[in-house]
């Protein structure tokens, strides 16, 4: 299908956003000293590999012990480092919400949380692993900033701007291979939304692997003469709140589209900012309060709807209820 | 701040649970029942064994450290930290009210002086500090971490974590202090969740262990911090299991899991503080 559309973004090769995590925390422990690495006994899952080999007086294996980690992490920003956690998302989060929350969050910490295999795209492990709530426990947080960057170029750069930036961080990528249809010199601008594709009839706000969804979304729109915008949310929070505003002033409609639950996910945060300044009509794509399962990622987002058919189908419910 | 001699250490002491019941008391609020037992560890560090600034950097660098990890024991810390410069002692006036930087527990959030961390909920200091600790040594600022927890706080998950990885990691930098008083909010440790030997399970997860077995003797505790200082930089983190009386110094307090939490009235207040001299002045 992919052949066959004309698409506004194309890819040439395929990588998991984990490695461009993997290879932006090794860059940026190169251009800054300050940046250490901590692990729960998943270092090869995460790519942390490279960091450690090259760094390891400033590595930490914690084993499987993610509380310690994240209370370590809060310890070590007091006397200047910027430590990056890394497991998977569910152990990231929901485990050590009240360590996050009070050590890290409350006590504002420079601390990056790093979670790997979030959503269902982590695949056959099933739903003990494929957090879908995670977003919305960390944008709950104050002082937090949440980041679903969309492809490993963008996971890469996302993991570079972080170590620049003050204050606690959750980063959130995930597991299969997925097109790079980013350019590999972007500039990642925290909290500030990328205008992908310019459009009229109604706007897709996509964050993480559902950005390239979107992308298809948008040539399959255009075939049947629908003029769809695509912004890609990478920072849900703080939320680009004036680009979003912007672009369904223009289209009148949107759709929200990520691999996460739609209970306090990325449609939740535009919904409010709509209904605030500029109801309009949006249909969401994410996980309706369910649990997910083992499969493949392909058949996990076809049978959850988290695809690019889905997307167009809402698209037009959307511009339906203009 | 120059070391203070045990006289000195002794009359501040008395002051410091003055300060300890009269904020209490007066919000009808908090913990004083720990806050008096641990009195002598905290005059003995801040007056006495930690090289600190007053001048309160976040950072910390080049000064020992300390961490609570229980901290509903807030009272006496804030005392100490007033009394030893940190912010002025007119401010324990506004313990745990509105609009104040005194939280019911310690937090960063309103940046009060000799806060680094915020804790309450138990069993997340030990982690933080063995961080903290870490980071000195790849600064090479030889300075120590201590950090005290509570023994009821025993009982959370985190604690058994974090005792696994300094001993792992080696963080000999580290003094954690346990409030050995048996006690927690619904009884005694032993009926509520027995923690059987604490020594001999530190000692198993490979941590060097030492007792104080007067923890509310200013002279016993303050030999045990030096018993403890001597032990760092020999491989193994350091615990000091600290034996203290809840409730110390004021007659019907002692003893008792009745005051982990709950506030004097104007009699009781009355006769608590006649029991304590007013050394350095009250605020």
């Amino acid at each position: 299908m992919d052949k066959t559309l004309d698409l506004k973004y194309t890819y040439t090769e395929k990588k998991d956003t984990r490695s461009g995590f993997g290879d932006g925390l090794l860059e940026a422990g190169r251009r800054n000293p300050n940046v250490v690495g901590l692990c729960a006994d998943l270092i090869g899952s995460l790519k942390m590999g490279a960091f450690q080999k090259e760094f390891p007086e400033r590595f930490f294996q914690v084993g499987i012990a993610e509380a310690n980690m994240i209370g370590l992490a809060a310890g070590m920003t007091i006397g200047g480092k910027i430590p990056f956690t890394g497991t998977f998302a569910n152990f990231s989060t929901g485990r050590v919400y009240d360590q996050i929350r009070q050590s890290v969050a409350y006590s504002d910490k420079n601390v990056k949380i790093c979670a790997s295999h979030a959503g269902l795209t982590l695949g056959e492990d099933g739903a003990t692993h494929q957090i879908l709530e995670d977003v919305g426990m960390m944008k709950m947080l104050p002082h937090m900033t949440v980041i679903n960057p969309c492809d490993y170029n963008q996971t890469k750069a996302a993991t570079m701007a972080i170590a620049e930036f003050e204050g606690p961080v959750y980063l959130r990528f995930g597991r299969p291979s997925w097109p790079i249809f980013t350019p590999a010199d972007q500039k990642f601008e925290i909290g500030k939304a990328w205008h992908m594709i310019e459009g009229t009839d109604v706007t897709i706000f996509a964050t993480g692997h559902l950005v390239w969804e979107a992308v298809v979304a948008e040539a399959m729109l255009r075939e049947e003469g629908i003029s769809a915008e695509v912004i890609n949310i990478h920072t849900i929070k703080p939320l680009d709140e004036a680009a979003i505003l912007a672009s369904v002033k223009k289209t009148g409609c949107a759709v929200s589209a990520e691999e996460h639950q739609l209970n306090g996910g990325l449609g939740d945060s535009i919904a409010q900012t709509l209904i605030r300044n500029n109801p309009a009509p949006l249909e969401y794509v994410g996980v309706n309060d369910s649990f997910g399962e083992s499969g493949t990622p392909t058949e996990l987002m076809e049978k959850y709807g988290l695809n690019a058919e889905n997307i167009v189908k809402a698209a037009k419910k959307a511009i339906a209820r203009k | 701040m120059e070391k203070q001699p045990l006289a000195q250490l002794t009359k501040i002491s008395s002051q410091v649970r003055r300060d300890i019941l009269r904020m209490v008391h007066a919000v009808q609020s908090g913990h004083p029942g720990a806050s008096l037992g641990c009195t002598e560890f905290f005059v003995a560090l801040y007056f006495n064994q930690m090289k600190h600034d007053s001048n309160f950097n976040m950072n910390g660098s080049n000064e020992d450290l300390f961490f609570l990890s229980n901290g509903h024991i807030s009272p006496v810390w804030y005392s100490v930290l007033a009394r030893s410069g940190y912010f002025s002692a007119d401010e324990l006036k506004t313990f745990r009210k509105l609009n104040s930087r005194l939280q019911g527990h310690p937090a960063t959030e309103e940046n009060l002086p000799g806060i680094r961390i915020a804790s309450g909920s138990l069993g997340q200091g030990l982690s933080a500090a063995i961080g903290a600790a870490q980071v000195k040594k790849i600064n090479q600022d030889d300075r120590l971490v201590y950090v005290l927890m509570g023994d009821g706080e025993q009982q959370e998950g985190q604690v058994w974590e974090a005792c696994m990885y300094a001993a792992h990691h080696k963080v000999d930098n580290l003094i954690a202090t346990i409030d050995f008083n048996r006690q927690q909010i619904d009884g005694p440790t032993k009926d509520v969740m027995d923690l059987k030997d604490l020594k001999v399970k530190w000692e198993a997860f490979g941590w060097e262990v030492i007792e104080t077995l007067k923890g509310n003797d200013m002279e016993a505790v303050l030999e045990g911090l030096e018993k403890a200082k001597s032990l760092t930089g020999k491989g193994k983190p350091v615990l000091n299991l600290l034996h203290t009386e809840m409730g110390y110094g004021v007659d019907f307090m002692v003893g008792t899991h009745k005051w982990h939490g709950i506030a004097p009235s104007d009699e009781q207040l009355e006769n608590a503080l006649g029991q304590l001299e007013e050394t350095l002045g009250d605020y």
